[in-house]
């Protein structure tokens, strides 16, 4: 570019420019939004195929999985609730941690305890799933197996799993929405201003009492975020699961071997062809339904607690 | 905090015992689960690590476990990867920042962008597959893409914080003196936003480094080092597996030594990174210095 220091110059040049550039940065952001419609696009592309071959109400509500069979069968009902059973439980679980853990960073613990624990849980964070995976299946799938051993030793109908079932795929994601929750809360508990837990404390509440019945209430937004967030990565992760988690299509009982929506596809999208393959699709489509759900109900909460922070 | 709140004599409530006891439960079942983890890995993988296993690749002549390939696939994606996404990412931040009006697009695109960074990894696996895939097939330009989409909601969000705590008084006095808008943005906003930036991209390399489930169907799983340079320019268009999805394999095959050796390299990379957001962070803190 000319460096003219004049205002009379290359008004129309410099005019140029700045129209290009802007058309640029404009083209930039359209990407997002693009990327976004072309993914929707081509979910439902894919996915819907399976779903006029083979029924809507085949796929959803029934439960036998035999796409190898001779009269192949294609019901992803366990899937499907393996899915939301194993999320809610892994949230059922991991949230009440993550937000105590939350507090104690934000509220309880001494200076300098904070100074190790949190940078430790942002570390946890950066993890990748994969390892967790390597751990479940290292570590936690043998103690499950001893203890499945143990409960069924008497039992001749139950099928063992060598301990890849669900509660130790359960376990796993509610370790690794941890970091999740206990971050976002943490911040939206050191967002509550300082007056509140004064106020509550002058009074003469306990500082527990303040904890659960001013801090804790007023950052309930954030926390509900943390909440949603976690559902989002526990229903989301796959590879961490594939192996932990057992690989037979199963009703999500504790002990059974079972699949999630995410393994499912993991497990059988390399070898698989024709309708299978188009179903495995599907799986992913009704994958993509719940997090977009979960992504526009996250929207609805941060909106509001934005209101309500104004 | 205080810890005398009361003038009285202090009597600890029964239910406010319970609940500190469970909140120590937690941070301390939280501390030693991180620790635990971190810990086990480093000591069942450091063994692994020698100078075999880095530099080269697994020879089953020689009978030796290397994942030098895996390594320079992983740098690969990232350099591909990031060369797209920095600029889109950045570009987009700008546009949102400085030149968009609040209105109904800024809505949809800052929208879209919280999609993109809520979708699971998986799902871009199954899209990259379809899309990039039809085209190139396996190969590491078809996982780097399918990442590009990935990490562009990383960068954006990171350089819209940096632009936001770039005072108005540095845009004012640019403008003032004559600037233009574009001339102001290159020489004034992107260099005080520049730490921002950057921490975005090293975030953008973490999740590029941890990714596994978004690549298993892009970008294959192939370990071989390339032999000459010509080699190594077309190891783009074939097939190449990261770290990540080297760690799986051997996982699924039982072959747990090797996992947590390469457990272990992936971990000190988590470490690097995670110091060096850190050291950006403060070194660089716009904000503080007004």
């Amino acid at each position: 570019m000319k460096e003219v220091y004049s205002i009379k110059s290359n008004r129309k040049e410099k005019a140029v420019v700045e129209t290009v550039a802007q058309g640029i940065f404009t083209l930039c952001a359209a990407c997002a939004a693009l990327a976004v419609a072309v993914i929707c696009f081509y979910m439902i592309k894919n996915g819907t195929p399976a779903i006029f071959k083979v029924g809507l109400k085949e796929i959803l509500f029934t439960s036998t999985w035999a796409p190898a069979a001779a009269e192949p069968s294609y019901g992803i009902l366990w899937i499907i609730l393996t899915s939301i059973i194993g999320t809610t439980l892994a949230v059922l679980i991991g949230v009440p941690i993550g937000v105590l853990t939350a507090v104690f960073i934000a509220e309880v613990a001494p200076k300098k305890l904070v100074a190790v624990v949190q940078p430790a849980v942002e570390l946890l964070a950066g993890v990748p799933s994969v390892i967790y995976g390597l751990m479940g299946a290292y570590i936690l799938n043998p103690l499950m197996y001893k203890l499945e051993l143990w409960l069924f030793k008497d039992s001749s109908t139950h099928q063992f799993t060598g301990g890849a079932n669900l509660i130790s795929a359960v376990l796993v994601l509610a370790v690794m929405i941890l970091p999740t929750v206990i971050n976002v809360s943490t911040s939206s508990l050191k967002a509550v201003p300082l007056h509140m837990r004064s106020a509550s404390l002058a009074l003469g509440a306990s500082k527990i009492q303040t904890i659960f019945k001013v801090t804790i209430p007023a950052a309930w937004s954030g926390i509900i975020t943390a909440i949603v967030l976690g559902v989002g990565r526990a229903i989301g992760e796959a590879m961490a699961i594939t192996l932990v988690s057992g690989s037979s299509v199963n009703a999500p009982l504790p002990f059974n071997s079972v699949r999630f929506l995410t393994t499912a596809i993991v497990s059988e999208m390399g070898y698989t062809e024709g309708i299978h393959r188009q179903v495995l699709f599907t799986i992913g489509q009704v994958l993509f339904v719940f997090i977009m759900f979960i992504n526009v109900v996250l929207t609805k909460i941060l909106k509001k607690g934005a209101q309500a922070d104004a | 905090m205080h810890k005398e709140n009361s003038i009285c004599g202090r009597k600890i409530r029964k239910s406010d015992a319970v609940l500190y006891a469970l909140i120590y439960a937690s941070a301390a079942l939280a501390v030693f689960l991180i620790l635990g983890i971190i810990l086990y890995v480093f000591v069942r993988g450091v063994g692994q690590i020698n100078w075999t296993f880095l530099t080269t690749a697994s020879s089953f002549l020689k009978g030796t476990v290397g994942i030098a390939g895996n390594i320079v696939n992983t740098l690969i994606i990232i350099v591909i990867t990031l060369l797209i996404a920095t600029p889109v990412g950045v570009g987009s931040a700008i546009y949102l920042n400085e030149y968009a009006h609040p209105g109904k697009l800024v809505t949809l695109i800052e929208f879209t962008t919280e999609t993109l960074s809520g979708i699971p990894s998986i799902i871009y696996g199954l899209f990259g597959m379809m899309f990039f895939g039809k085209i190139w097939g396996y190969s590491i330009l078809t996982g780097a893409l399918t990442l590009t989409i990935m990490v562009l909601p990383l960068i954006t969000r990171n350089t819209q914080e940096a632009l936001k705590a770039v005072p108005a008084s540095y845009r004012q006095g640019s403008l003032g003196i004559g600037a233009t808008k574009w001339y102001m943005i290159r020489t004034v906003l992107l260099p005080s936003a520049m730490p921002g930036i950057v921490t975005g991209i090293i975030l953008a390399i973490g999740r590029i480094v941890g990714e596994s489930a978004a690549l298993l169907f892009t970008a294959g799983s192939d370990g071989k080092l390339a032999k000459s340079m010509a080699a190594f320019f077309g190891k783009i268009f074939e097939s190449g597996g990261t770290l990540t999805i080297e760690l799986y394999l051997r996982m699924s095959n039982g072959e747990y030594q090797v996992a947590f050796g390469i457990g272990c390299v992936l971990l000190i990379i988590v470490l690097l990174i995670n110091a060096s957001t850190k050291f950006l962070a403060q070194k660089f803190d716009v904000s503080a210095k007004g």
